[in-house]
């Protein structure tokens, strides 16, 4: 099992030949590419063996390509809508109109910020009912104009707040749920970084569901997991890992379609090979969607969604 | 005795029973020991201090459903278990101990049954299994009950005790949000009306999907009522919670429910909202 610390090690000293050799003109290429080849294999190494929880850390890492910044790099154009028409705007759950493969689609997005006072007003993607609400008016312009609706999901969770409480959130993502799941128009979710429970399925009542490799999507934080069930925050590592919150694990579970490869070491790495990887990949379920007639894709929706999770329950054995 | 309210909204969690059940029970809000049959007739609120005992799926349809009308069709399903979960104690031995405890499969129990003269489809849950929380077995009978209200074009009353999603069925049960809301798609399209009943919890995932999303909603008096508990909401915003948070009357206030109704009067609340919708759906 190869170390964090090894490879990074390794990293910062590939990063100083490489510096040498293009800003010096220092000759040692050579040194530099075996170098680059033994870091290549550390990384395989390493990114095969990623436990769960080393996944859960990719998904928060601030770094990580997401929100505005990723839909632009998706898109060929956005232009963004505010507001629920009922009393607010969510800067924490945002979305509009844009161009995709040459056509316009809607998109919703959770955005959770770069600078630290934009994190603090988008509470690190923790969206409001007034959020969800707007989401909900953003899937009916779908509706109206038929215009596919993609959705990026990245939350830890809905903001629980007394405001929010106030303002009825749990009556704002049953809504949300229900107007995704009647749309008339092809609707993919990607799963970007962190799927936090009712917040994330929230915006995942989709025809297609996508998951980023390093992504999860879970019912609970296994912080929040290892509070309630180990009755002990060390144990966060053990409930992420029996939560089956990964993308392998939910691909196999019949929960997502598709895991969408990210660059070795995570979407950081290289944030425009990430966006067009799910560029690529909502481009190519959106046109199989695009292919089939609607009353058998709103039929295979209802199926997929009536069943889901029939697996887990069975007759009694005695 | 006359039942004392106060606004302290007390609910009081009964002690787990196995197998006899007790000639007493204690109340958990005054200490005071209450005859079983007493408690029963009283509708299981404390004599002597007004606290409502968290009711069984099988107390709640006693109360509720016309005696001699009440038909079981709860499906014979249980969990499988889908993830080999274990945290400190394998998932299997959990749901072993609340089989053996209420003798139910899951935590919900749906029927047909009167409530006075009105036909309706019902699903109860019950708190004492795993928190009467939704996993892939509660969703499946929740789908079904609204498939079969739907097909019947009876009402749908259901009655939420529950502290949202199974986390020991991951995303499996995070999806039973989605389903249920996909079945009540078909109760709608059917003009079956839909009758919610909020109880003491009704948080978390349920609330966050099927709970959610009736044509009428009554929650009983002192219920709990919201998407994330007390607890979480203290421990990641440091805010103070105001008085009455999250209860029945606090919802009502805040446009969550359309009516908080004490214990002894839901039975009679329900048949008002089911005797105005009489003939609904029609040319059925
Ligand atoms: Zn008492």
């Amino acid at each position: 099992m190869v170390d964090e610390r090894t490879m990074r090690a390794l990293e910062e000293k590939v990063a100083e030949l490489r510096r040498l050799v293009e800003e010096d003109g220092v000759d040692l290429r050579d040194e530099l590419t075996l170098l680059e080849q033994r870091l290549q294999a550390l990384r395989r190494e390493y990114y095969a063996g990623l436990s769960d929880w080393d996944r859960v850390r990719l998904a928060r890492r601030p770094d990580r390509p997401r929100g505005l910044t990723l839909v632009q790099a998706v898109c060929e154009d956005f232009y963004e809508l505010r507001g629920d028409r009922i009393g607010g705007d969510d800067p924490a759950l945002r979305g509009g109109l844009a161009r995709l493969g040459g056509k316009a689609v809607t998109v919703l997005f959770h955005h959770r910020g770069t600078s630290p006072e934009e994190q603090r007003a988008c509470r690190s993607g923790m969206a409001l009912p007034t959020g969800y609400r707007k989401a909900v008016r953003i899937m009916e312009i779908a509706a109206r104009l038929k215009l596919p609706l993609i959705t990026f999901i990245d939350t830890p969770g809905a903001y629980p707040g007394v405001e929010a409480e106030a303002a009825n959130i749990a009556g704002a993502i049953a809504k949300s749920i229900a107007t995704m799941l009647s749309l008339p128009v092809p609707t993919v979710a990607v799963i970007l970084g962190e799927g936090g429970s009712g917040g994330a399925v929230a915006l995942a009542a989709a025809d297609r569901v996508l998951m980023l490799e390093n992504a999860t999507y879970t019912v609970i934080s296994p912080e929040g997991a290892a509070a309630i069930l180990w009755k002990d925050a060390a144990a966060a590592p053990q409930a992420a890992q029996a939560l089956a919150l990964s993308a392998p694990r939910l691909l196999e579970l019949g929960v997502i379609d598709e895991v969408i490869p990210e660059p070795l070491g995570g979407a950081h790495v290289d944030p425009e090979g990430t966006a067009q990887a799910v560029r690529d990949a909502v481009l190519r379920h959106l046109s199989e969607l695009e292919g089939l007639p609607l009353d058998e894709r709103r039929k295979l929706r209802y199926n997929r969604y009536r069943n889901a999770g029939n697996r887990g329950a069975g007759a009694p054995t005695g | 005795m006359p039942i004392r309210r106060d606004d302290r909204d007390r609910y009081v969690e009964v002690e787990l029973r196995r197998g006899e059940e007790p000639l007493w029970l204690r109340c958990g809000a005054c200490g005071e020991l209450v005859f079983r049959r007493r408690l029963r007739e009283n509708n299981y609120i404390c004599p002597r201090c007004g606290a409502y005992f968290f009711l069984t799926a099988e107390e709640r349809i006693a109360a509720l459903v016309d005696e001699g009308t009440f038909q079981d069709l709860t499906l014979p399903l249980e969990s499988k278990d889908p993830l080999s979960f274990s945290d400190r104690k394998p998932y299997a031995d959990r749901l072993r101990e609340a089989k053996e405890t209420t003798g139910l499969k899951d935590a919900i129990v749906v029927g047909k049954g009167k409530i006075s003269d009105h036909w309706v489809i019902l699903a109860v849950m019950d708190f004492r299994f795993i928190g009467g929380s939704m996993g892939t077995v509660v969703g499946e009978q929740l789908a079904f009950a609204m498939e079969r209200a739907a097909e019947e074009r009876i009402p749908f009353v259901f009655v939420v005790a529950s502290g949202g999603a199974r986390v020991q069925e991951g995303v499996l049960s995070l999806l039973q949000m989605v389903k249920t809301v996909a079945a009540r798609e078909l109760l709608a399209e059917a003009g079956v009306p839909y009758i919610a009943v909020l109880t003491y919890p009704s948080t978390g995932g349920v609330m966050a999907s099927i709970a959610s999303l009736a044509d009428v909603t009554l929650a009983e008096q002192g219920a709990l009522i919201g998407f994330a508990g007390p607890r979480v909401i203290q421990q990641t915003t440091g805010e103070k919670l105001p008085p009455g948070f999250q209860r029945a009357r606090y919802a009502l206030e805040h446009g969550l429910v359309d009516g908080v109704v004490p214990r002894e009067g839901l039975k009679e609340e329900l048949v008002r909202v089911l005797d105005v919708l009489e003939g609904i759906p029609s040319g059925g």
